[in-house]
């Protein structure tokens, strides 16, 4: 964050600018090239986009930066140092969280006890720590009002919320830890308009909050609404790259297809 | 409970008072909707028909109230508790323990030779056998989490295994002439309590801590609820599910040591169809098979009903087939209660 260059938006950024770089990521899965040398990058304060046909690499690339899949190849740069991650944990702890599709919240915990699984905060020694409850309670009640969050009750269970509370909840959990990158795979695929339109919300507060979004999803309008700037996947490479506010939907299109050359 | 000492007419008295309180009931809530008493009467339905068994009991025989007879039902629910608790955790994570019968017979009996062997020490024996519990348990974890055999499989084998082994620690037979000294363990008092006893009612009020208050407790809950998500949020699924069959494993071999220690007999056969009445206890409780859902509370309530219901169908001469029809009927009215209660939440 420190040696960030102040530099105009133009066309050539430069490389400081660039909160996150992979270069040439592969990974295969038995004979299943998923990537194939793949390339991307994301700016520091914006919502960066990912589209791409169905089986083109989005998720293994996600999965990738976010530790869930180890590349086979490849360099992913975070602020500029040279990353590896073995596990989800070790791209937490980097400062990449992610937002699941499949909303990876469990069902009969908490609000307060999905925010803090894996990362509890405890009081006591040894065997006979305990849940500090009341800190998790009103760390988990800030994350969300910060985010301007429809804030349901944290003690209630997750499974009595609706399909955009959950959203706002896992999006919240995952902004709330000092974050660098937040990653949405398709996080609006299961709400109504109206619980989309309060998610997107919340996911264009935490870009003014200054933290980098990477956005996986397949609704153009969404795209061209929240991103500021698009990475376009096709047969496990990114083909193609555009600021949002230079290209349209048909042209995105051409480009997922291949009927446009990159 | 003095009350029932009585003649049959002043218990007939007690039961109308307690029909007519919980007719009252209903009206002093009439300002909350009916569907709100409905939600309160299925949470707690099970305490509901634990309260009308007891009652009918109360009514029926004045033997039942005794403090005696509380003392029996205690010391007969104590090595099913030790398994319940350990079953609860299994379950917890979706799984199943179907060893802990066998586990509890291997224990005894080893228990039982290391008893013999060294009658001066027979804390060697309660080590002995929770030892063996944990080997069991530890394969148990082992084969399921690592090597990923399904849980009612994997735990079926060493159901069969264990109880081999039983008979081969003993050539067939039951240990036999132990120590006095031995015995004495499960007969030890403490505040007007056995051992046995006294280990029941700190396992259930250290898991319930445990479960409600610890991380670890917390992550069985989240490896049973969404085990994907789990694994996303940094905990280690493999490692929980280890460890809870390790649990179950060493709460069973306890569970043999002071049963044997009890009866004074290294039987092969001490256990058999224990698992059973564990996984009632669990899921008459409120737990959920499929894991995620489920407590020590309820686990210690369903474990009481079950012994209360024993002890009660004994006290009134109610044939042993009987007794196995009613107890087969009240698991599958608890857990269809369950199901449809689980249909009926937002």
């Amino acid at each position: 964050m420190t040696n960030t260059q102040p530099s105009p938006h133009t066309g050539t950024t430069p490389a400081g600018d660039f909160i996150l770089t992979a270069t040439d990521i592969k990974k295969s899965f038995g004979g299943v090239h998923a990537l194939k040398g793949a390339s991307m990058t994301m700016r520091r304060g914006e919502i960066t986009a990912l589209i791409g046909d169905n089986g083109a690499g989005k998720s293994t690339m996600v999965r990738s930066l976010s530790g869930i899949h180890k590349p086979d190849s490849g360099e992913i740069t975070l602020d500029g140092k040279t990353v590896s991650f073995d596990n989800p944990n070790a791209a937490r702890n980097h400062g990449i969280e992610t937002v699941q599709q499949n909303l990876a919240l469990v069902e009969d915990l908490t609000v307060w006890q999905n925010f803090f699984l894996g990362r509890e905060k405890t009081h006591g020694f040894g065997p006979f720590r305990t849940l500090d409850r009341r800190v998790m309670r009103s760390t988990a009640e800030g994350m969300l009002k910060d985010l301007a969050v429809n804030v349901p009750p944290v003690s209630s269970k997750v499974r009595r919320l609706s399909g955009g509370q959950r959203q706002a909840v896992a999006i919240a959990r995952a902004a709330g830890w000092g974050s660098k990158i937040v990653i949405m795979d398709e996080p609006t695929a299961a709400l109504g308009v109206q619980e989309t339109a309060r998610v997107e919300g919340v996911i264009n507060t935490l870009r003014d909050s200054g933290v980098a979004v990477l956005l996986i999803s397949h609704n153009f309008d969404q795209v061209m609404r929240l991103s500021d700037h698009i990475w376009v996947m096709r047969a496990g490479t990114a083909v193609a790259e555009r600021r949002t506010s230079e290209t349209n939907g048909a042209e995105l299109v051409a480009l997922i297809t291949g009927a446009k050359a990159s | 409970m003095t009350d029932t000492k009585t003649p049959a007419p002043a218990g007939q008295g007690t039961g109308a008072a307690s029909a007519g309180a919980a007719s009252v009931a209903p009206t002093g809530v009439r300002r909350f909707s009916g569907r709100w008493f409905g939600d309160l009467a299925i949470r707690y339905a099970m305490v509901i028909v634990m309260l009308l068994i007891i009652a009918f009991f109360l009514y029926r025989s004045a033997r039942f109230g005794t403090p005696e007879n509380l003392t029996t039902i205690l010391i007969a629910a104590a090595p099913f508790a030790l398994i319940a608790l350990g079953q609860t955790l299994v379950i917890l994570t979706g799984g199943i323990d179907l060893s802990v019968g066998s586990v509890i017979a291997v224990a005894a009996v080893y228990g039982s030779i290391t008893a013999k062997a060294f009658p001066d020490n027979v804390w060697l024996a309660v080590v002995t056998g929770m030892v063996v519990g944990l080997i069991a348990g530890s394969i148990n974890g082992f084969v399921v989490s690592v090597i990923k055999v399904p849980p009612f499989i994997a735990t079926l084998g060493m159901l069969t295994a264990a109880s081999g082994f039983a008979y081969v620690a003993g050539n067939g037979a039951p240990i036999t002439g132990l120590p006095a000294s031995f015995s004495s363990i499960a007969n030890t008092q403490i505040l007007g309590l056995t051992l046995p006893v006294i280990l029941m009612i700190v396992g259930i009020l250290g898991f319930a801590v445990i479960m409600r208050r610890t991380a670890y407790g917390m992550r069985v809950y989240a490896v049973g609820g969404n085990p994907v998500a789990a694994q996303i949020a940094g905990v280690k699924v493999g490692r929980t599910l280890f460890s809870v069959y390790a649990i179950s494993g060493v709460l069973a071999g306890l569970s043999g040591v002071m049963l044997a220690s009890r009866v004074t007999l290294g039987a092969p056969n001490l256990g058999q169809g224990y698992e059973l009445d564990a996984i009632a206890a669990v899921v008459i409780g409120g737990a959920s098979l499929l894991g995620g859902r489920g407590s020590i509370w309820g686990t210690a309530l369903g474990l009481l009903l079950i012994q209360t219901l024993n002890n009660g169908l004994d006290i009134l001469t109610v044939p042993a087939y009987w007794q196995d029809v009613i107890k087969g009927a009240l698991i599958v009215t608890a857990v269809a209660v369950d199901v449809w209660s689980t249909k009926r939440r937002p």
